[in-house]
């Protein structure tokens, strides 16, 4: 396994060695401790704390919103990514330094601040609360943006807002304007170019910027704090059901459902993996 | 889609067949800025809105109390901490992973990618096990009055966890790419391992490094999840992420978003330096 | 300073790169490691070099043997095929690399430095990074980096294949002058048969991990010893000849047996040069039509057609071209004046060999 081919370049033993106990002690000790714990849960309490019908609850509407947020993220990043490189528009510098926002900003103050502009007395938010004209129309309730389901979207959204963008840009920079051309040459329109010639050889991308965003949007929860109610059934999503375990120190259920979460965040990596390497070969093809 | 487009402006005059006409240009750049508006401009404007809703006074006010400040002194020293350990990872990994050939690579590749996939809430759960009174090293760390979690230690090792990849992610695509030729041809000049590296090797991915430490100090001093877990909301005891969420739970609006104002500085400065950055590379 | 190499055997997984090459290099002459891509070159220089290590058999350097010195002490120059600058570094700081590496004087180091920019007409570029240079300045670059430290050998990798043609003429006199001047061991790697004929003082011919010969431009063009040699240098006519009623035949054309017997192959091979052509049906022995003149220059290649089909490549000069009267499409004859027998026995010959001639008629070369 770490046999190396021989090299003049010195350093192997050491830099590998470091990289390897660096790597155990930081990531993989932790992990295998939380493996062993878990373990000693015993199979059936195991079982019984995961599906547990709130457990359930939370994991659907953290997938389900996870899918949808990640969803529209393709539909917006595309969109993003295709006027970031193909048109020049004053303030595109901007437009494209601001996509990077949610990597850079605290989830949390994120949270914060979607929840003062999204809340029913924010700057949109107002305008859909209950008695606001577009709010009447919905019914007596109003349309609750912020503190409900569609909170938790959009805080979703918001946090896995960059990775689609940022995967699907350089592939549309890369593409060759010589296939658009060709397809013009052969009679067809615009949107027929962009629907039959651009987008299957953008797929690969996009698929692997929503299976980014959607593992984002799963182990997400400083922003939800804020644009969630944290209602049991309603609003409430699997990190905050840890979380509110470990306050009542029940912390056998606690582990049960970081474990799930945790193995379900592997099998996304792996799946993601699996799409980069198919998308190398695409491009490489 | 109409070929007939309006030439009365230059703007809407197509340069290439195979360019969109004007209309629809301009109506997907008009709908991309509402999307990016709605969702990252609007929230930012918003949090200086509400930082300054009591004026200027109550802003300082905010900012200079001793919480503030001993919550700004635990962030930076946190970064202080966590980013240099990482960033040596990084280098190192990304030397012992790109300049030899080996077939354990894509696992170990694999794994320092790991702590992406963790939720940041697991992370505390993570470090609960270990170092939490029920954890496996509770009862030695309580005989022998040693705080780990509910305490500064906790902070740190939560945040070097979530910070782990961040340079090691940025350096190794750049070293990939740069090979092995200068390093073997300092070797052929008689240089020594150190010296290849230190002379050849890193001034070529300083930016590299750089970049990654950007990244990397912009999440250390921003994580809220996994610290959340692992530390207890006291005043004057924990970084800005956990204040503004104290202050918030508290209902001190206005002071929450002071605060806040200070970490969303903290990304568009974070944010300049990386677009200068980029700008830099690609001349 | 003497480089020899003794059964030296490179295998890389399962794959042999090199197999039992030996060779020896006196001192102060410029040599030419040539032959196709993959065929080991490159893998003999870094091992020379000490960038590889061989899985068997011994690099000696003035009569030591250097196996186990690494590559640091080895005192040899190395120019890498991408050149391998330095990006962070000015033109003098990777010059004076090597020099500070081995703890010159500061002294010393600029003194040599400023003589090896005069020699390579790098004077004004001094304060450069290699991105704002040409090709054929980091070329030079390259080389005054890897000869600042005075080594013993200068080796090079595809020297002249990252720039265009037009330079890589006027480098190829420019290195063959610094080798004049500094009488240095050389050692240089090519694919280009051209290249090597004009630079090196003597060639070693690569195959397939194998070394075929070694010998003078003149001697690997004029007497190579075996097909592949042949077939890589200059251009040569190749023809796959059946021995049947005392003669080797193929079509019209006729040749001695070469004591090979009734039923079997022979294959010969002649330059262009060694073709005779006349504007006169009759002269000479064959008949043929001119079907393509291509003008290079002073001299022009010339395609025959015989009435089987049998394409005959020839080169002559444009004067004897306009004295011969010669006109494209017109009938002619011609003699092959002298050829050498490559092999006797076409069963003997490796599959790949025997494929490529699956088509009789056709006579190639490179």
């Amino acid at each position: 396994m770490f046999r190396r081919q021989p090299s003049p370049l010195p350093g192997y033993g050491l830099t590998l060695g470091f990289t390897i106990s660096y790597l155990s002690l930081v990531v993989l000790l932790p992990l295998g401790f939380l493996l062993l714990k878990t373990s000693g849960v015993g199979w059936s309490e195991f079982w019984r704390y995961v599906a547990a019908p709130r457990a359930v609850a939370a994991y659907r509407l953290t997938f389900l919103a996870s899918f949808i947020a990640a969803s529209l993220n393709v539909a917006g990043g595309l969109l993003l990514a295709w006027i970031l490189s193909r048109y020049e528009f004053p303030g595109r510098r901007l437009v494209d330094a601001l996509v990077d926002v949610p990597f850079a900003l605290p989830t949390a103050v994120g949270g914060l601040a979607l929840a003062s502009v999204y809340a029913p007395n924010g700057w949109i938010g107002r305008w859909v609360a209950p008695g606001s004209v577009v709010g009447t129309f919905f019914g007596p309730e109003g349309v609750k943006l912020a503190y409900s389901r569609t909170g938790v979207v959009i805080a979703l959204v918001f946090v896995s807002f960059p990775f689609v963008v940022r995967t699907v840009q350089p592939v549309i920079q890369m593409l060759d304007k010589g296939l658009e051309e060709a397809a013009a040459t052969l009679g067809a329109g615009r949107l027929r170019t962009f629907v039959q010639v651009i987008l299957p050889t953008l797929l690969p991308s996009l698929l692997t910027g929503f299976a980014l965003a959607f593992a984002r949007c799963i182990g997400e929860f400083g922003s939800i704090q804020y644009m969630s109610s944290n209602l049991p059934y309603e609003t409430q999503i699997a990190p905050q059901l840890i979380i509110e375990h470990l306050d009542a120190y029940e912390i056998e259920a606690a582990l049960s459902i970081a474990i799930f979460l945790l193995m379900v965040s592997f099998v996304l990596l792996g799946v993601i993996n699996l799409l980069e390497a198919r998308a190398r070969r695409f491009q490489a093809a | 889609m109409s070929d007939q487009t309006s030439t009365s402006t230059t703007r809407f005059v197509r340069v290439h067949a195979s360019d969109e006409s004007g209309i629809v240009k301009w109506c997907l750049i008009g709908l991309a800025l509402v999307w990016v508006g709605l969702l990252l401009v609007l929230p930012l404007v918003s949090v200086f809105a509400e930082a300054f809703s009591h004026g200027w006074r109550a802003y300082w006010s905010a900012l200079s109390q001793p919480a503030t400040v001993a919550a700004i002194w635990i962030t930076f020293t946190l970064a202080a901490i966590v980013v240099p350990l990482n960033c040596l990872f990084g280098v190192v990994a990304a030397w012992a992973l790109t300049k030899f050939e080996f077939r354990a690579k894509t696992l170990i590749l694999t794994l320092i990618d790991l702590p992406f996939a963790v939720s940041p809430v697991v992370v505390g759960v993570m470090l609960l096990v270990l170092f939490g009174a029920q954890g496996f090293f509770g009862p030695w760390l309580r005989d022998h009055d040693i705080r780990i979690v509910f305490a500064f230690p906790g902070m740190v090792l939560a945040t070097l966890f979530v910070t782990f990849p961040l340079v090691a992610r940025e350096l190794i695509p750049v070293m990939q790419q740069q090979g092995t030729d200068p390093e073997q041809a300092a070797l052929t000049l008689g240089a020594n391992g150190w010296q290849t590296f230190a002379q050849v090797t890193l001034p070529s991915v300083k930016w590299g490094v750089l970049y990654g430490v950007i990244l990397a100090n912009a999440r250390a001093m921003g994580e809220f999840g996994a610290v959340y877990v692992v530390s207890r909301p006291i005043p004057g005891e924990i970084p800005l992420p956990l204040w503004v969420d104290t202050l918030n739970s508290e209902h001190k609006g206005q002071q929450a978003f002071a605060v806040a104002s200070l970490l969303v500085l903290l990304a568009l400065l974070t944010l300049a330096f990386k677009s200068a950055l980029e700008h830099r590379q690609r001349k | 300073m003497s480089i020899e190499v003794r059964a030296l055997t490179k295998v890389f997984g399962d794959v042999p790169a090199v197999e039992r090459i030996s060779f020896t290099v006196g001192a102060g002459e410029l040599i030419a490691l040539l032959g196709p891509s993959g065929s080991g070159k490159t893998t003999v220089l870094r091992m020379i070099a000490g960038l590889e290590f061989p899985t068997s058999g011994d690099v000696l350097i003035k009569d030591r043997r250097v196996n186990d010195v690494p590559v640091q002490r080895r005192n040899i120059g190395f120019v890498f095929q991408g050149y391998a600058l330095f990006p962070s570094m000015t033109v003098t700081e990777n010059i004076a690399f090597g020099l500070k590496v081995k703890k010159w004087s500061a002294a010393a180091i600029a003194a040599r430095v400023a003589e090896l920019l005069g020699v390579f007409g790098l004077g004004e570029f001094g304060d450069r990074y290699p991105h704002q240079l040409s090709g054929g300045q980091r070329q030079r670059v390259a080389i005054a980096r890897a000869l600042a430290p005075k080594p013993d050998v200068l080796l090079l990798d595809e020297p002249f294949a990252a720039v265009d043609a037009k330079i890589r003429q006027e480098l190829r006199e420019w290195l063959v002058r610094l080798h004049d001047e500094l009488n240095l061991t050389t050692i240089f790697v090519t694919h280009d048969q051209e290249e090597a004929m004009e630079v090196a003082h003597r060639i070693v011919v690569f195959s397939r991990g194998r070394l075929e010969q070694m010998g003078t431009p003149r001697e690997v063009y004029e007497e190579p010893v075996n097909e592949t040699v042949a077939r890589f240098i200059g251009v040569m006519n190749v023809l796959e000849l059946l021995v049947r009623d005392g003669a080797a035949r193929l079509h019209e054309l006729s040749f001695p047996t070469h004591g090979v017997a009734d039923g079997q192959t022979l294959r010969i091979g002649f330059r262009p040069y060694a073709v005779q052509v006349s504007a006169h049906p009759g002269e000479f022995r064959y008949p043929a039509t001119l079907r393509h003149v291509f003008f290079l220059g002073v001299l022009l290649r010339l395609e025959l057609v015989t009435p089987a089909g049998l394409i005959i490549r020839t080169r002559m000069t444009k004067e004897e071209f306009q004295r011969l009267g010669l006109v494209e499409d017109q009938p002619v004859s011609f003699n092959i004046r002298e050829y050498r027998v490559l092999a006797r026995d076409g069963a003997a010959l490796g599959t790949e060999v025997a494929q490529a001639h699956q088509a009789p008629n056709f006579a190639e070369g490179i």
